[in-house]
């Protein structure tokens, strides 16, 4: 950088300079995006190669190609790093990196130093997270006492990993919330901000208030192992079920953490593809921060046959129905804008309807989990599992498929092969459900969840799942060789290809290090869609 | 845009006021999430001493009060030199600074001087963290603020080293108040932690 006079490097597209250190010690909030985008593209890899292998060894009863216990590693591998090296950091960290300060007319976030430390955390907590696979855990993700004790697996230091991640996730939803108070341009509300904002604002709350309780609990794990200290340990007096309780308490909000990013991303989408000003904006807004407050409360639903009190369980049960509201009015808002639009199927309008589509269904489900005399059925079936997959991938991944393929032109200023995308899509889709709804049927007919081998008679529905998870697997093959083959080969991106009137797209692409040549006055919200005098024109 | 300097990206980015409106609402934030850190083992005191009150008697009679208190008061002094620290900035007065931030590094150091004759008078008598629920959580709640301890004199040490190269004045002291908002939550949560495992019987 210091190659560059002032007025050179505050033109300079943000992409410009070459070399891994001008990466890694850059400060710049849209090449942080890029590198977590990066990263967690790689474990998202990573983590589902080790699922299509659980599938594999599904395939058929007994030994398909792993034992027992490779299978636990496996699985363990697979929930640990889908949960806090993808999913967790996710559209947060890296679409929230790259636009927050677009969107709200900053030229960067609040600290950036601290943002680029918030990065190298997480480096460091991959690592150490990698390094456990030497002698891997296997625990599941959720480290559940008093095995996670017990095991002669590497728990310690995949915990310790997870551990560290936790700082890096705090540090990011710390420099959000302030980023968003303090760095809006001059005009932009807090009722004009986009709802990508909103929602990765209700993100960054939650990432700050329940990941320390993580951090704790994690600690203490450690030292159960390391000290032999006795909280969570029945044989010394302490609790298993208080583990479960600290580790629910952070991770039911982690689930939101999780899901909340991509409704913000979906409401960005709808309004550009269907060309009408989003319906019902402040019920979007703030049903973020309600499903932020109430996901504090509904922790022990994961915990209904672990042994608790019928009074605490019937009110856990109705506090989980609550979260059922906000995000419902999320879903009825999104189809009222669809309502009468005219509706323009881009791969990231299709990926965002299959969001709406597969979300429900998830969420839908979770009424059903969340139901007491149903729960004590479905615990710890494959209903949890579809449950859960419906939600994380039909809903979060759905809607990190459409920020990737929405932002994709802006983030590399290239487009991408649209046909192919579609095509990557329809495979997506389809093998998703072939994968996950089977799970549905499977759970209900009582067949356990984290078992290796099953009976004869739920065969037929394993194999199916089987094979839509190999559909899965190639839609998201053929989709990155699309969207990697773009990078070099796609046609030059406009400034905004899809007419949108947020502010990132307002400037070139990819935008210039400084983000805007002059900071932005805002006079409007933006989504201003099918009205006369706009930009449409 | 002249006063940008060269890396655009650096803490400049922004007005001073915003910088500093902004470091401080940043710093509150970090002190609720340090709150919630040991919210949990606040929790975990709650439930194990309604579920073992006679073995939460017995074995906080083990503790040294002397030390203990000792500690308190140096800590308390601690924040009252760190305040006196950042009063002296905002009026300007650089070299009464650094005296103050040296006194209270000083202070940090003998807290930790005392805490280390206080563990090893444990180890001496046998207690280790896994002796019991009380002392794992004695060892663990005090060994976390240690640390903060620790953390704490590092962070002060490296502000009164820019404040011996002059680098705060009265118009611009933001990291010696956000260092003495965490000095002063390092300080509050001993004010719980001694009542808690030394005290209440």
């Amino acid at each position: 950088m210091a190659n560059h006079t002032v007025a050179e490097t505050i033109h300079v597209p943000y992409l410009e300079e070459k070399g891994i250190l001008s990466w890694i010690l850059s400060t710049d909030h849209k090449r942080i995006g890029i590198m977590y985008l990066v990263s967690i593209s790689t474990f998202f890899v990573l983590a589902g190669i080790a699922a299509l292998l659980v599938r594999l060894e599904l395939l058929s009863p007994g030994k398909t190609i792993v034992d027992a216990h490779t299978y636990n590693v496996l699985f363990t591998f697979h929930g640990s790093a889908m949960v806090f090296l993808f999913i967790v950091p996710g559209i947060a960290a890296s679409f929230g990196n790259f636009l927050i300060p677009l969107m709200i007319g900053a030229r960067d976030v609040a600290f950036p130093r601290l943002n680029l430390l918030s990065y190298w955390l997480y480096l460091l907590g991959t690592v150490i997270i990698l390094f456990s696979l030497l002698k891997p855990a296997d625990t599941g993700w959720t480290f559940y006492t008093p095995y996670s004790i017990q095991t002669g697996t590497d728990v310690i230091l995949l915990t310790f990993g997870v551990f560290i991640l936790g700082f890096s996730s705090i540090l990011t939803g710390l420099n959000f919330i302030v980023t968003v108070h303090k760095l809006r341009a001059p005009g932009m509300t807090w009722h004009r901000l986009p709802l990508f904002i909103w929602s990765s604002y209700a993100t960054a709350i939650l990432q700050l208030l329940a990941t320390p309780v993580l951090g704790i609990t994690l600690l203490l794990l450690i030292a159960e192992r390391v000290f032999g200290i006795g909280f969570f340990d029945p044989a010394k007096g302490g609790d298993p079920i208080l583990f479960q309780n600290f580790f629910w308490f952070y991770s039911h909000p982690a689930v939101y953490i999780m899901i909340i990013p991509a409704m913000g991303v979906i409401s960005e989408v709808i309004p550009v593809f269907a060309r009408k000003p989003i319906f019902g904006y402040k019920a979007i807004a703030y049903s973020s921060l309600a499903i932020a407050l109430i996901s504090f409360l509904v922790w022990a639903h994961h915990m209904f046959v672990s042994g608790m009190s019928e009074v605490a369980a019937t009110v856990f049960s109705f506090l989980t129905f609550l979260v059922a509201i906000p995000t419902a009015i999320k879903v009825f808002n999104w189809l009222a804008t669809l309502y009468k639009g005219s509706i323009e199927l881009r791969t990231p309008m299709l990926y965002a309807l299959s969001f709406i589509f597969l979300f429900t269904i998830g969420g839908l489900t979770g009424v059903f989990l969340g139901t007491l005399a149903a729960d004590v059925h479905l615990h710890d079936t494959y209903f949890v599992v579809a449950h859960m997959h419906y939600v994380m991938i039909g809903g979060t991944v759905m809607g990190f498929f459409a920020a990737l393929h929405f932002w994709y032109p802006k983030m590399f200023g290239k487009m991408y092969n649209e046909a192919v995308a579609k095509v990557a899509w329809f495979l997506v889709f389809v093998g998703f459900n072939v994968t996950f709804f089977p799970q549905f049927i499977l759970g209900m007919e009582g067949m356990p969840r984290r078992y290796a081998d099953y009976p004869p008679q739920f065969h037929t529905l394993h194999e199916i799942s089987t094979i839509g998870s190999w559909i899965l697997g190639l839609g998201i093959l053929i989709m990155a060789l699309n969207l990697l083959r773009s990078l070099t080969n796609g046609e030059k991106a406009p400034d905004n290809p899809f007419n949108s009137l947020s502010l990132e797209w307002q400037i070139p692409s990819p935008p210039p290090h400084e983000n805007f040549e002059k900071i932005p006055h805002v006079t409007d919200w933006t989504y201003g869609y099918g009205k006369k005098n706009n930009q449409e024109g | 845009m002249e006063e940008i300097g060269i890396d655009v990206h650096a803490h400049h980015h922004v007005d001073p006021v915003v910088e500093y409106k902004a470091s401080k609402l940043g710093m509150w934030l970090f002190l609720a999430t340090e709150l919630l850190l040991f919210g949990g083992l606040f929790a975990a005191y709650a439930i194990f001493r309604a579920k073992y009150p006679e073995m939460f008697h017995e074995e906080h009679k083990e503790l040294d009060r002397t030390i203990g208190a000792i500690n308190t008061v140096v800590l308390i002094c601690s924040s009252l030199t760190m305040a006196l620290g950042v009063a002296s900035i905002q009026r300007g007065k650089k070299k009464l600074l650094s005296l103050f931030l040296l006194l209270t590094i000083l202070f940090g150091i003998v807290f930790g001087i005392n805490k280390y004759f206080e563990y090893g008078h444990k180890f001496e008598h046998h207690i280790y963290p896994s002796t019991s629920i009380f002392f794992a959580l004695y060892f663990m709640m005090t060994g976390l603020h240690m640390l903060h301890v620790l953390a704490g004199v590092l962070v002060l040490t490296a502000l009164l080293i820019l404040s011996l190269k002059g680098k705060f004045s009265e118009n611009y002291y933001t990291p010696i108040e956000l260092g003495g908002l965490y000095w002063h939550l390092v300080d509050l949560i001993w004010i719980y932690l001694f009542p808690l495992l030394y005290l209440i019987s």
